[in-house]
């Protein structure tokens, strides 16, 4: 069990590792950090200066070791474009991205299974019917269009809620603003956060369904049959419990890359969150905080995945006794 | 009853399981007519408008705005409009279309052209060279195709000078979309390898000694591509997805060869002020093209593959 | 009275090309503490069958005519709620595949108290002491501390056995064995078959023992029942078949299983193969590969009638009135 849970950790380290080094070397080699960095009259002199002042002029190893002990402190440099300290900037944004990408997983999760379920058991239902074809015209409308539409509808036309912005914020203490707290920030997340929780929805309940079927057809759910049980114990015992592990791996991966897709939402809605300052840095060239937010996301990526294999730990006990042994 | 010795390969092919159910799936024979259709109207473009939306001499300012036929004001040599340069909206989605198909069939042939050969290779061979192969597959896996392609893009649009940029911007959107997405090709043709290698003819083809080369291409690869070129299927709706979301990010295709993505993006600048035919034309052209794409690959995935049914 | 008593059992699937009748006009009937043994080809319904006894046919299979008893009670179009209490309590079934047949998900000793739960009104502890008891019968070694076992952790053959205890769970009056000892090594093979076999005789309990292997149906059946194409072609007690078989597919099947001791240039066997269910010849199925095939055979279906001198009944036209087998 404890050797299970530090190979996970070193593989995690290995993947920070790698990626901690791609940032490296976006940071260093792409471009040339001084130019972006300095003033058009800055002289030739000054620009040496400030090259060895930031340890430019060192071997790369050194380089690097200095990178990711900055990395490990929180320190990823200033902004070219915004002239401050890259983790200031995040840490101002970070909440309002966790926050959406909170509400949203609630939505996907709930919606997706519960959806899920109910076309995997009952596949001949109208209702399931219904539903399934509008999942395939859920997984067909790209996040920004669902936001355009969304807008256009419940903000232009009716003008019953914003169409861009957190509303109003509390700051709480240890620096984090959440706008769960007042009226208007929960109008502003309506929004967002089906947009960003649809695409995700209907692949929860894609994934769930076809799993659900799949098991419904095991030899053990037909000897289920075969001994009597009640349909509640086999479909909710045993079938939907068959079918957590792959389903706790897509949720893994989705809740994933709702991190990535915020960055689409929050520029539709002008969210103030990371994604929408990562967009802005890509256009702008903004080297330190592209590597800084490629860091921090895939740190984000690597806690998931690190949770998700302690839960198949859990529902498995295939799993458990072969790491025993 | 057995008949089949008696018809002519038309009325085999019509006879055929596969074609029967296709003709009774009325959805994917609409969605099929319509990819077509969709195709030849992007790729004929030049043929079939006059207007050259994207020649900066050719537009006349006066056009501008002018709303779809049937709306008041609007004019039937505009049916769906113009946007605010006075470009035609209907040229400009059909030329959009086309760029949008052509980097998404594009990528989706690189996820195949990287993704197979790997695929195979660490399905046949096993070992550290499948554990090196499959652990860089589920790392990139982890990370979404969208937030890959947009850090290439990223680099590249630092490194270069945005001259440059804008005339190697497709490329390398391609190169970025097609990066991001072969790992799921390489696990589908991966797992098929394995079931493959284990088999008798293999075991048969090695005991003569046929070259490795040899058994992966002839042996190996006819047996692995089908299911790959399934899930190609609806790769293609997924990297024109990708595509898009990039051009509206305003990170992907330059405004002068715009895609939907791109329409879509500078027609959202007009949505407030009630010119909503520049935007939601061109994202309904999208969604229903991606959707026709999506309909054919979850008929196909259905069909070939009785195991999901 | 028989335990089980099914009649003129009609079982169809229809398909896009018509109508395929999976099962025609099958009667067969299993007393208390008989083992039947059904053997057949793939294909030839035998599992089919068993399947419709318990009201677990894959849609769009369904009994299309014909009536099963069950201790004199009409079962052949009960309701699935009903159906459902007489499976597991009345009827238990085992199936091929021990690998395959428990959820891998939970415990047996959760299994086996969950199954025993739904059909008897017992408390927790009385459900685990009858789960420890049934662990004990079928043969696993030290039950209290495999109670809390997953089945990973069993070999096959014991996995077999906890399938048999989960069937066995409420004292059922019929055993449906499809292929129970398919998928086992030889060795196990023999205590599965032992254990069903002290089944019959102790408890009483009617088996049908659906299988492809003769060598498991000498070994186990005190009757057998020969199907091909879906319809019975021969029906007698186990001696009777396999000395003195008088289908010509019987003869066929018993002339192909090769004996020890004996010096064969090649192992005889039956030209061609069964016919597909949509292609069927008319008459009886068996006649394009019969030697002693006439023309009624080709024109009319044959009634199972008296065959031979040691009890059985076939249906040939050898044996329609007055005309000697050849």
């Amino acid at each position: 069990m404890v050797n299970f849970i530090l190979n996970r950790i070193l593989q995690s380290a290995i993947v920070m590792f790698v990626v901690a080094l791609i940032s490296f070397f976006l940071f260093n080699f792409v471009g040339d950090p001084i130019s972006n960095m300095v003033g058009q009259e800055t002289t030739v002199h000054d620009m040496n200066a400030l090259r060895e002042r930031l340890g430019l002029n060192d071997s790369v190893i050194v380089q690097f070791g200095r990178f990711i002990l900055d990395a490990l402190n929180g320190n990823f440099g200033i902004s070219y474009r915004l002239q401050r300290p890259v983790d200031e900037l995040i840490s101002e944004r970070m909440p309002a991205t966790l926050e959406l990408v909170f509400v949203s997983a609630v939505i996907a999760m709930v919606l997706g299974v519960a959806g899920g379920l109910f076309t995997g058991l009952k596949r001949d239902h109208w209702l399931s019917k219904i539903i399934l074809t509008s999942s395939l015209v859920g997984v067909s409308l790209p996040t920004f269009i669902i936001g355009i539409l969304l807008i256009y509808i419940f903000a232009v036309k009716f003008n019953w809620l914003p169409s861009f912005g957190r509303g109003e914020v509390v700051d709480l203490k240890g620096g984090w603003s959440t706008g769960l707290l007042t009226v208007s920030g929960w109008k502003a997340i309506i929004l967002p956060s089906i947009t960003l929780a649809l695409y995700q929805t209907t692949l929860i309940l894609r994934i769930i369904r076809s799993e659900m079927l799949e098991v419904m057809r095991t030899d053990f759910i037909k000897f289920a049959r075969a001994r009597g049980l009640k349909s509640r114990d086999i479909n909710y015992g045993h079938a939907l419990k068959n079918t957590l592990i792959p389903v706790i791996t897509v949720a893994g991966l989705q809740i994933g890359s709702l991190i990535a897709f915020s960055i689409i939402t929050e520029t539709v809605f002008q969210w103030p969150g990371m994604g929408s300052l990562f967009i802005q840095a890509v256009q702008f060239a903004d080297v330190p905080v592209m590597s800084a937010y490629l860091v921090l996301v895939a740190f984000f990526f690597v806690i998931i995945n690190l949770i998700v294999d302690l839960l198949y730990f859990v529902v498995d006990p295939r799993l458990r006794s072969e790491i025993k042994n | 009853m057995r008949k089949e010795q008696t018809l002519t390969w038309w009325g085999r092919f019509v006879d055929h399981d596969v074609t029967y159910s296709f003709l009774h799936s009325p959805v994917t024979v609409i969605a099929s007519i319509v990819t077509v259709l969709m195709i030849i109207a992007a790729f004929c473009a030049p043929v079939l408008t006059s207007y050259t939306p994207f020649v900066p001499g050719s537009l006349n300012l006066l056009d501008a705005f002018m709303p779809p036929a049937w709306e008041p004001g609007g004019v039937s040599e505009h049916f769906l409009g113009t946007d605010g340069q006075g470009r035609d909206i209907l040229a400009a989605i059909m030329y959009g279309t086309q760029v949008s198909l052509t980097v998404g069939l594009l990528s989706v042939l690189l996820s195949i052209a990287i993704g197979i050969p790997l695929g195979i290779i660490a399905g046949y061979n096993g070992g550290w060279v499948d554990t090196a192969i499959m652990r860089i597959a589920d790392i990139q896996l982890t990370i979404p195709p969208i937030l890959i392609a947009l850090m290439i893009d990223g680099v590249t649009r630092t490194s270069l000078s945005s001259e440059v940029h804008e005339l190697v911007a497709i490329p390398v959107l391609i190169v970025s979309i097609g990066l991001a997405s072969w790992p799921q090709y390489a696990r589908i043709t991966r797992s098929g390898a394995m079931v493959e290698r284990r088999k008798d003819y293999i075991a048969a083809a090695q005991l003569i000694q046929t070259p490795t080369a040899l058994i992966l291409l002839r042996h190996i690869f006819p047996n692995v591509v089908g299911p790959t070129l399934i899930v190609a299927t609806i790769g293609v709706a997924v990297a024109i997805i990708i595509e898009a979301t990039l051009s509206f990010l305003g990170v992907g295709v330059p405004p002068t060869t715009p895609s939907l993505g791109t329409l879509i993006r500078i027609g959202n600048n007009f949505l407030f002020s009630g010119e909503w035919w520049i935007t939601l034309f061109p994202a309904f052209t999208l969604v229903v093209l991606v959707l026709s794409v999506n309909l054919i690959g979850d008929w196909l995935r259905d069909t070939f593959n009785p195991k999901l049914r | 009275m028989a335990v089980v008593d099914i009649s003129n059992l009609c079982i169809e699937f229809p398909t896009r090309r018509g109508v395929l009748s999976a099962v025609e006009n099958l009667s067969l009937s299993i007393e208390a503490g008989e083992i039947l043994g059904v053997v057949g080809e793939s294909g030839a319904g035998k599992s089919l069958t068993g399947n419709a006894i318990v009201g677990l046919l894959e849609p769009p299979g369904h009994v299309t005519a014909g009536t099963i008893f069950l201790n004199g009670r009409d079962i052949t179009h009960l309701r699935e709620s009903e159906m459902r209490k007489i499976r597991g309590a009345q009827i238990g079934v085992i199936f091929q595949d021990p690998l395959t047949s428990l959820d891998p998900l939970y415990t047996i000793g959760r299994q086996l108290t969950q199954t025993i739960l739904t059909h008897q009104d017992m408390t927790r502890a009385e459900a685990k002491k009858r789960a420890i008891d049934l662990l004990i019968e079928v043969g696993i070694p030290a039950p209290e501390k495999r109670f809390d076992a997953y089945p990973h952790e069993f070999s096959g053959g014991m996995r077999q056995r906890v399938v048999i205890a989960l069937a066995l769970c409420c004292e059922p009056c019929l055993i449906i064995a499809d292929e129970p000892t398919t998928a086992l090594d030889v060795s196990v093979q023999a205590q599965i078959i032992t254990l069903l076999k002290r089944l019959a005789r102790e408890k009483g309990v009617a088996t049908m023992l659906v299988t492809h292997d003769m060598g498991v149906i000498a070994e186990a059946a005190d009757r057998v029942a020969v199907i091909y194409s879906g319809r019975l072609a021969e029906i007698g007690t186990v001696r009777s078949i396999i000395d003195n078989p008088q289908h010509p597919y019987t003869k066929g099947l018993m002339d192909s299983i090769p004996q020890i001791g004996q010096n064969l240039k090649s192992l005889p066997n039956i030209v061609g193969s069964m016919p597909r269910l949509d292609d069927r010849p008319s008459g009886c199925a068996f006649n394009p590969r019969c030697s002693k095939s006439k023309d009624i055979c080709r024109r009319e279906l044959p009634n199972m009638i008296a065959a031979g001198d040691t009890g059985q009944s076939a249906a040939c036209w050898i044996y329609a009135e007055g005309d000697e087998y050849a």
